[in-house]
């Protein structure tokens, strides 16, 4: 399963009911502003270093550079472009959209 | 609340705080906002903007939407002085929450204590939340 999250973390609890739910093994795609989530030093980074246990967690670069967050990622989070989006979604025999 | 307002050429100053809390453009509401506040500077108000909760996100330096294909809109906050808008607050405990300092803004703040900030809301003739 692939999860995708557009929402912040910090302002909604969508990220955190995906990672809650999603099993081992899933992917969980941070796509506009669920972005903050992969960043270092925020209140909720301690969840996603969690998560990272567990699931592999990508954010996508487009949202990361616009926000000026791309050289604040966290380790182990995946960056990837929006052709990196489209083989996601392909490797993936589902996904779920946490809107 | 009238010795807070100054009669000048028939006009009427008020105290508007335009608070914003979101982050830039994942909602067009960070955008919106500063719309409204440019709009404001040509009534001659006394405007003050407060950047709470995600909304600080809005004043993170390094803003690049070239691979996103929207308009960067970040560098309109370094010309809001140009307009007579000075007032730019931003709470402590929210840039604190998301690991941010003031280093990592694009423009001159004033920093507050959420206590700070509280007083500055209260003390607004308008607040306009976006």
């Amino acid at each position: 399963m692939l999860h995708i999250v557009n929402k912040s973390p910090l302002q909604c609890s969508s990220l955190e009911s995906c990672l809650r739910l999603a099993t081992k093994g899933s992917a969980v795609l941070l796509i506009e502003d669920a972005i903050y989530g992969a960043t270092k030093g925020s209140r909720i980074e301690a969840v996603i270093q969690g998560a990272m246990a567990h699931v592999k967690v990508y954010a996508l670069s487009a949202d990361l550079q616009a926000r000026g967050m791309a050289n604040r990622v966290l380790d182990g989070v995946t960056v990837v472009d929006y052709g990196g989006f489209v083989d996601l979604v392909a490797e993936h025999s589902n996904c779920q959209s946490w809107l | 609340m009238s010795d807070e307002m100054d009669m000048e050429e028939g006009g009427v100053v008020k105290k508007f705080m335009f608070v914003n809390r979101k982050a830039p453009y994942g909602t067009i509401y960070a955008l919106e906002g500063l719309e409204v506040v440019l709009i404001s500077a040509a009534f001659e108000q006394d405007v003050s903007l407060a950047f709470v909760d995600d909304g600080v996100y809005e004043l993170v330096k390094g803003q690049d939407t070239k691979e996103l294909g929207q308009k960067n809109f970040s560098p309109t906050y370094r010309a809001l002085e140009g307009y007579d808008i000075e007032k730019l607050y931003v709470e402590k405990e929210s840039l604190d929450a998301r690991g941010l300092t003031e280093d990592d803004l694009l423009v001159d703040v004033q920093v507050m204590t959420a206590a700070e900030m509280a007083a500055a809301m209260a003390e607004q003739d308008v607040v306009i939340s976006f």
